[in-house]
Order: C-alpha cells, then sequence, then structure tokens
C-alpha cells in the first residue's frame, strides 16, 4: 500500500504522519500517532470502543479511513483531562464506571458531545447517547449515573 | 488498495470499474476494508453535490452524501426522522448515508425501505433523467460496475400522517432489523388513492408489498381492510434467514406487524 501524509489537528495540537492508504483511524492513531486512548474491539462498527470526536461528532475510528481526517479536528480519550482529570472522568470514578475499562474511553466521547449539546440530559438522553457504546462490565447503570451526576455537577457550578 | 479521491462526481464516475467500489460514509465498505475483502481501488468524492438538501416544489432532493444525523437535523426531512433516528447508534448515524443505504443488504437498508414505499426517485451522476429507486434496487448487484447515485428525490407526503415507517428490531434502543415497513397511504375523500408498502429484510433487497397495496387501494382504513392486507403481507415476497430470523419466522410476523402499523395510522 502507499502512503500518504495526513496533517490534521488532535486533541488541540496539529499532528502529521504518514498512513498507508485504506489504514483505518483507529490503527492510524494507536500505531501512527501513539495514542493508544480509542480502543480496538470488533473492527465493525459494532461497539463503540474505538469511538472518537470528529468536528464535533462522533465517529468510530475503526470505519474511518485515516486519510480522510486531513485537516479536521480530532478529539479523543487522552485529551481530555487538561492538567487535571476531566469532570467526566472524575464521576465515572466516582460511581465506578469503569471496571475493566475497555469501554470507557468510547464512552467519555460520547457522553462529552452528549453534554457539549445538551448540558441537561434526561436519563433517556443519555442511554440513546451511549447506545452506539457496548459495555461488557457494568451494565451501564453506573455509566448513566455517571454521566448525569456530571451533569448536574457542572449546573451547580 | 489504492485511494481515489474526486473533487467532482463527474470524475469519479469516470474513475469506476470493476475493480473500484464507491465509499461514502464507510460504515460498511471500511468493514471489508479492515477485512482485506475490498476491491483494490476506493474511489471517493468531496463534490458538494453529495450533501446538499434542497426543497422542490412538491418534495426534497436529498444528496446522497447526507448522513442520518444531516437529515435529522433538517426541517424539510422532517416526515423522515422516525427513520433516520431508527438507524444504528449515534456513531453510525454521523457517518451512515442515505446513498449508501441503498446498498446496504438485510438486516441493513432501513432508510431505504422509507424511499421505497415514498417512490423516491434516484439521479444517478452523469446521467440526466432521475430514475426509480426500485429500478436502482432491482439493478443492484447484477452489473460488476454500479453506477454513483449524486441525489434522491423524495416526494413529500402531503398529509404528514399519511406516511409511517416502524423497524422491528429484538434490542432496544439500537438493535438491527428483523424487519421494517414503510406505508406511504394517501387519502381523497376518504378513499386511499396510491398506496405504497414496503418492506425491509422480507427479499434480496426492499421490495414492494403490492398484494397488501391492492387491497388497500380505493378503500377507506378500516378494520376489514387492513386484515386483508394483513392476511396478503408477504404475497410474492420470499424473505431470507439470517442471523436475525428465519425466513419462516418473517412470514409468521409480517402480517401482524403490518397489521399494527396500519392500525397506528388508522387512529392517526
Ligand atoms: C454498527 C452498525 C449499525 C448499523 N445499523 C444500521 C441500521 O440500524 N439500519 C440500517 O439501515 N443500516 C445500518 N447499518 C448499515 C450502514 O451503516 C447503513 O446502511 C448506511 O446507510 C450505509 O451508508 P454508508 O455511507 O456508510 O455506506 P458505505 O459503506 O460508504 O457504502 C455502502 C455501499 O453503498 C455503495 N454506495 C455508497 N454511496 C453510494 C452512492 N452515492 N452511489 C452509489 N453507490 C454508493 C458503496 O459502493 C457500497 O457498496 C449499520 C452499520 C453498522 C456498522
Ligand atoms: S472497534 Fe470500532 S466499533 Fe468496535
Ligand atoms: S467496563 Fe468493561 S467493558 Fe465497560
Amino acid at each position: 500500500m502507499a502512503k500518504k501524509p495526513v496533517t490534521f489537528i488532535l486533541n488541540g495540537s496539529e499532528r502529521a504522519a504518514f498512513a498507508e492508504e485504506g489504514l483505518n483511524l483507529l490503527e492510524f492513531l494507536r500505531r501512527g500517532i501513539g495514542d493508544l486512548s480509542p480502543k480496538y474491539g470488533c473492527g465493525q462498527g459494532t461497539c463503540g470502543a474505538c469511538t472518537v470526536i470528529i468536528d464535533g461528532e462522533t465517529h468510530l475510528s475503526c470505519l474511518t479511513m485515516a486519510v480522510a481526517i486531513e485537516g479536521r479536528k480530532v478529539e479523543t480519550a487522552s485529551g481530555l483531562a487538561n492538567g487535571k482529570v476531566h469532570p467526566l472522568q472524575e464521576a465515572f470514578m466516582e460511581h465506578f464506571a469503569a471496571q475493566c475499562g475497555y469501554c470507557t474511553p468510547g464512552m467519555l466521547m460520547s457522553a462529552k458531545v452528549l453534554l457539549d449539546r445538551n448540558p441537561a440530559p434526561t436519563r433517556a438522553d443519555v442511554i440513546e447517547a451511549i447506545s452506539g457504546n457496548l459495555c461488557r462490565c457494568t451494565g451501564y447503570e453506573p455509566i448513566i449515573d455517571a454521566i448525569l451526576a456530571t451533569a448536574n455537577m457542572r449546573r451547580l457550578a | 488498495m489504492r485511494v481515489e479521491s474526486y473533487a467532482t462526481l463527474a470524475e469519479a464516475a469516470r474513475a469506476m470499474g470493476p475493480d473500484a467500489v464507491f465509499m461514502a460514509g464507510g460504515t460498511l465498505v471500511m468493514r471489508d476494508v479492515n477485512a482485506g475483502t475490498s476491491a483494490s481501488r476506493i474511489v471517493r468524492s468531496a463534490d458538494p453535490v453529495l450533501t446538499e438538501i434542497r426543497s422542490t416544489g412538491d418534495g426534497v432532493s436529498i444528496g446522497a452524501g447526507v448522513t442520518m444525523a444531516q437529515a435529522l437535523a433538517n426541517r424539510d426531512l422532517a416526515f423522515l426522522s422516525s427513520v433516520a433516528r431508527s438507524v444504528g447508534g449515534p456513531q453510525v448515524r454521523n457517518m451512515a448515508t442515505i446513498g449508501g443505504n441503498i446498498f446496504a443488504h438485510h438486516p441493513y437498508g432501513d432508510f431505504a425501505v422509507a424511499l421505497l414505499a415514498l417512490g423516491a426517485r434516484v439521479v444517478l451522476a452523469g446521467q440526466g433523467a432521475a430514475k426509480p429507486l426500485e429500478d436502482v434496487l432491482r439493478e443492484r448487484g447484477r452489473s460488476s460496475t454500479s453506477p454513483i447515485i449524486a441525489a434522491i428525490e423524495v416526494p413529500r407526503p402531503r398529509d404528514p400522517r399519511a406516511f409511517a415507517f416502524a423497524k422491528i428490531s429484538r434490542i432496544k434502543p439500537k438493535g438491527v432489523s428483523v424487519m421494517s415497513i414503510a406505508a406511504h397511504l394517501p387519502r381523497e375523500g376518504g378513499r386511499i388513492r396510491g398506496a405504497r408498502i414496503a418492506f425491509g429484510a422480507m427479499g434480496p433487497t426492499p421490495l414492494r408489498a403490492t398484494a397488501a397495496e391492492r387491497v388497500l387501494e380505493g378503500q377507506s382504513l378500516d378494520a376489514a381492510t387492513i386484515a386483508r392486507a394483513a392476511q396478503l403481507a408477504c404475497d410474492g415476497l420470499d424473505p431470507p434467514t439470517d442471523a436475525l430470523a428465519s425466513a419462516w419466522y418473517r412470514r409468521e410476523v409480517a402480517g401482524t406487524h403490518l397489521k399494527r402499523l396500519l392500525e397506528k395510522m388508522e387512529r392517526g
């Protein structure tokens, strides 16, 4: 496969690397860039562990071509903590919303976009927002609680 | 493998060939790429016509590259919002396009079912006149090179209550469909004129339930008519067996699901 240069913004900083044509964004981020926060679960779009934010929307990085992010803004879970842990991360710890933790980076991405768009989500909104993210450990309730708690905290703050 | 990006659809259309596949949102094409089973050339296009949504006199022209999320955000497409919302989870809706849905095999292709019931027409890149979606679905997969769809022209139901859609799935909120059903039953003076019913996952492509349509045509939507339409739901359809359901099961339940959808429309 031929390689192409890809220049994009990752968590606020400009990055550039070569990607084989046809390489997916998940592999590109993990192997090419060294951001290990998006996880490989299925490579088929079904698990959501690879969820990243592209230009403000959640996308599945395993189904996105790396060369397609040229010039775009990508956010991953590793960019959430900014000096100190992000309120969502804090709430996930507080509510035991991560057990094995494999789904967590993807969950955090879906939760972040939800709260960015809707600061006062209902429980149903949260369930809908994480409906593309599978968790095999928690049974979802602690995750839903953590996201709702973050929204409540932000409103009080 | 090579990835080719073209500024215009016309160039992309010229680049297609038996060794090439067009990629839109990539939710299906990338699965093949990841598995190493895709065509050797991937053709993409950033042509802005692909993402245009334009209100025409009595309908809407939707660029084939419009995603489910973009359709949900557009007021002119409010009559299709329940359909767009039924596709995948949020991430998939941010990526999955309407053009790609027309080529999705069961259990996918829910949006195409709605388009079929609404009598949508398809504009192919580099070809003038739009043609019925039925023709594109029939030809799907028959030839080695499929044409690129530029846009889909969808007539807007004059009465929004004349259109209804249901996706039947086992897992809420995000499961894929055991089948999907769309019905467009425009009425004139209480009588149904131009009934169109379409099923997804009841054949190799979304298909119309023509026997049920004939029963409804010219009638008012009452319990007796609904019962007769439900009885004939599977007439002429040959449902598949896949990981979600057997052909037998689909045959068993199709009538019941059609009945429920029509009853909901009757209640208004
Ligand atoms: C986890 C998951 C859940 C899903 N859930 C659903 C669901 O609930 N309902 C559903 O209907 N689908 C579902 N899908 C399937 C898929 O996402 C959709 O059908 C989607 O609309 C396909 O569009 P795409 O742009 O991603 O297609 P692509 O992968 O880009 O292309 C799919 C096919 O369409 C062809 N194609 C695409 N655009 C054009 C065009 N403009 N002209 C000609 N050919 C074209 C491609 O060549 C290819 O053969 C799901 C997929 C995943 C991964
Ligand atoms: S790895 Fe992308 S959805 Fe599972
Ligand atoms: S914590 Fe293990 S998969 Fe969610």
